[in-house]
């Protein structure tokens, strides 16, 4: 698989309208283009080029069934974003939070 | 001998936590209290043992992590390597996470210094499922630019 660039990534998630049916299938999990217009506001051509571009930087799958197409996130997809340093920094501090937690616990 | 120049960079987080040090070295080296605060695992505090760490994916993270025990020098120094795992695992992380316990007056310094991130593991924004809000808002400053 090609690696994808950020920039890709970004402009992926660039539009409000796209990104709003990203948060939806991250939320809600696999889906119908039909599904998706429902809730969308917006005409399924309309969808259907959202997802062509989400497709596009590595965002989400289809999967063809009948006459259906299915639409989900590619949990990779984000991967080129992830600031590892910042969620590891985020990470670590909760969790010593919870260590703080399980020792007073176990003082007891 | 030389050292390859690779710059690396750490995390590092410390808190001074008033307890014994055998209360807070259990916390560290014993599975299911490990479990507790920070992920399910099946570590045991043998240097050259093998283990993950398992936590639910998110995106951009399939939530295991690859380990091996570095270091066990009981209440004092505990170190294993933290990597990326499965589809990840290629160009992925290869830090280590060492733990550090000081005496101090009424409890112990713990310093956690999660060290080896390279330039390429440090991206322009953060993801997961940690400041998803604040991803979104620098988005569409970064998203702006683009355009």
């Amino acid at each position: 698989m090609p690696a994808i660039a950020p920039d890709e990534v970004f402009r992926g998630l660039a539009d409000p309208t796209r990104r709003a049916i990203f948060e939806r299938l991250s939320r809600d999990g696999e889906q119908t283009v039909g599904a998706l217009t429902e809730r969308a506001g917006i005409s399924q051509p309309a969808v259907s080029k959202h997802l062509g571009v989400l497709k596009g930087a590595g965002l989400v799958r289809d999967r063809r069934d009948g006459r259906q197409t299915y639409y989900r996130v590619d949990p990779r997809g984000l991967a080129p974003l992830v600031d590892w340093m910042t969620f590891y920094g985020t990470f670590w501090r909760d969790r010593f939070d919870r260590l703080e937690t399980l020792l007073k616990r176990m003082d007891q | 001998m030389t050292e390859p120049a690779v710059a690396t960079r750490s995390v590092v987080v410390e808190r001074e936590l008033p307890h014994p040090p055998e209360t807070i070295w259990r916390a560290l080296t014993q599975g299911p209290l490990l479990e507790e605060w920070l992920m399910k695992n099946d570590f045991q505090p043998v240097v050259g043992h093998t283990f993950n760490f398992r936590a639910e994916p998110v995106p951009g993270w399939n939530g295991v992590v690859n380990c091996q025990v570095l270091v066990v020098e009981p209440y004092q120094r505990l170190s294993y390597t933290w990597n990326s795992s499965g589809d990840e695992a290629e160009g992925g992380l290869r830090t280590v996470v060492t733990w550090t316990l000081t005496p101090v007056e009424g409890g112990v310094l713990v310093r956690m210094e999660q060290s080896g991130f390279r330039a390429e593991d440090e991206h322009a924004h953060r993801g997961a499922s940690y400041g998803w809000p604040r991803f979104f808002t620098a988005l569409e400053q970064v998203s702006a630019r683009l355009d």
